[in-house]
């Protein structure tokens, strides 16, 4: 096996920018208007990962557990930041504590879970696996909480007499919205249990990948791909969990009776 | 069972002094729009009031558990809502949530029987019509063991002759078990048939919009 990886050059890294030029032409051709977006993505794409290449080169020269963790608070108030935009009309501050409750104590307690139990990282905040393994988490736990918030907020709003009808029985908040609660987390959860049948048949994940082309057996790199899935699995779903059942709550005053604004701002 | 004392609802309704009495049988009738379902759901602790308070046996509903009111003064909307696939789930919706006894299936047939419903429990309840959707939310209620039930305009998709049959069974049921109904109708001899008390919205009403 190959121990070391083809170091591209930067001509060969421009030669892959032909792929950009063969999207630019078809959509001249079929007079689809995305020209400028096409550009501006591309330019974004690569200007984004040359900073983050330097960024990782400088953590990784000067490793220090007080850069980890700063680098790993960024990436949560960034995730917390994305979801609020992500979602549908502007949430009240209500929705979004419990975005940041929920992002913040989700996925730190899978990311220490799995770095201190999982992968035994010493010294615990060695960067080179810290910060790739802090951004899949949250990653996945920010696309999890995103669709859950959406879905949440659907369900409330297009089930409000529902869900009167059954406090006007007597039903707890909690009872009267768990079926909207329960459809939230499983929505939530889907992308990343479908993710997990198609693996290695349907595609081979990007990590995997990555690892492979810097020289790594593939076992190595299976065994890492597993590990990393199941611990997206368990971020994603401790991240939800937390979050719906904080969420629900949003929806009602201390009289249990349900609110207008229905989690909007 | 019910004082009113100088209630306002924003806009909506202005109740300066009103006395609601158990185990009797209350029509509230007044325009749409008037604030009928605005009042039920005052009681029903699903709203509170602006100002003034409503005494619920001789204490203000602001101060009692909402949850546990709910369950002493259970509510029915105007519009059937469904709570699951099956009649029996529907049936058994009421009671769940309000964590009370479950009925045996006995108890859910006669239930359904009383309204007119010849259904089987097991049947969808998706596949009822309008009316026969009312009067499932009408047999769900009675298997809830609340002292006290509003109801808002229960029979409204009903022609006139099985209204009055369904009226009449939901009251002799009441009247048995000693319980105080409160519901709001647009029918005039259901109003005069039914009801010990009405009371006539109109005076109340501070605008004539804003009801829900």
């Amino acid at each position: 096996m190959r121990e070391e990886m083809i170091n591209l050059t930067l001509w060969q890294l421009g030669a892959a920018y032909v792929f950009i030029l063969i999207l630019l032409a078809i959509v001249r051709w079929r007079k689809i208007p995305r020209e400028k977006q096409i550009l501006i993505a591309t330019i974004r794409m690569t200007l984004q990962l040359l900073i983050v290449g330097y960024i990782l080169m400088l953590l990784f020269d000067n490793p220090h557990p007080l850069l980890t963790i700063l680098v790993v608070a960024i990436m949560v108030a960034f995730s917390v930041r994305n979801i609020s935009s992500r979602v549908r009309g502007e949430l009240n501050k209500p929705l979004k504590r419990a975005i940041l409750i929920s992002m913040v104590a989700g996925s730190v307690v899978s990311l220490l879970y799995f770095n201190f139990i999982v992968i035994q990282l010493t010294p615990w905040y060695d960067p080179q696996y810290f910060i790739p393994i802090a951004g899949m988490i949250i990653g996945n736990s920010m696309t999890g909480v995103t669709l859950g918030v959406q879905t949440l907020l659907d369900g409330m709003n297009d089930q409000r007499q529902k869900v009167e009808a059954a406090l006007m029985l007597g039903a707890s908040p909690q009872a009267a919205t768990k079926k909207w609660v329960n459809r939230a987390f499983d929505s939530a959860i889907l992308p990343t249990i479908n993710k997990m049948v198609g693996m290695g048949i349907v595609f081979l994940p990007g990590m995997m990948t990555g690892q492979i082309l810097a020289g790594a057996s593939p076992f190595i790199a299976v065994e890492y791909q597993i590990a990393i899935l199941l611990g997206i699995i368990g971020s994603v779903s401790l991240t939800v969990i937390l979050f719906v059942n904080l969420a629900y709550k949003v929806f009602f005053n201390e009289r249990s009776q349900l609110l207008h604004n229905m989690g909007k701002s | 069972m019910f004082t009113f004392e100088n209630v306002t609802y924003l806009d909506i309704l202005h109740v300066p002094s009103l006395t609601i009495h158990e185990h009797q049988k209350t029509c509230i009738v007044g325009e749409s729009g008037s604030g009928k379902s605005t009042f039920l759901k005052l009681l029903n602790h699903m709203i509170s009031p602006s100002e003034g308070q409503i005494l619920f046996r001789g204490k203000n509903i602001a101060e009692r558990d909402p949850i546990a009111h709910r369950r002493d003064v259970a509510m029915l909307t105007q519009h059937p809502v469904l709570f699951g696939e099956s009649v029996k789930d529907n049936l058994l919706a009421g009671v769940r949530f309000a964590e009370q006894e479950e009925p045996d299936e006995n108890a859910c047939k006669q239930a359904i029987e009383r309204f007119r419903l010849y259904k089987s429990l097991d049947d969808e309840a998706e596949n009822l019509s309008g009316g026969e959707q009312q009067r499932l939310a009408l047999a769900r209620i009675t298997l809830m063991d609340s002292p006290v039930y509003l109801l808002d305009e229960p029979t409204s998709s009903l022609d006139e002759e099985l209204e009055h049959e369904v009226m009449e069974n939901f009251m002799t049921f009441a009247e048995e078990r000693k319980k105080t109904v409160i519901f709001v109708t647009h029918s005039r001899s259901i109003a005069e048939n039914f009801s010990d008390e009405t009371i006539d919205f109109h005076k109340y009403t501070l605008k004539g919009e804003g009801s829900s």
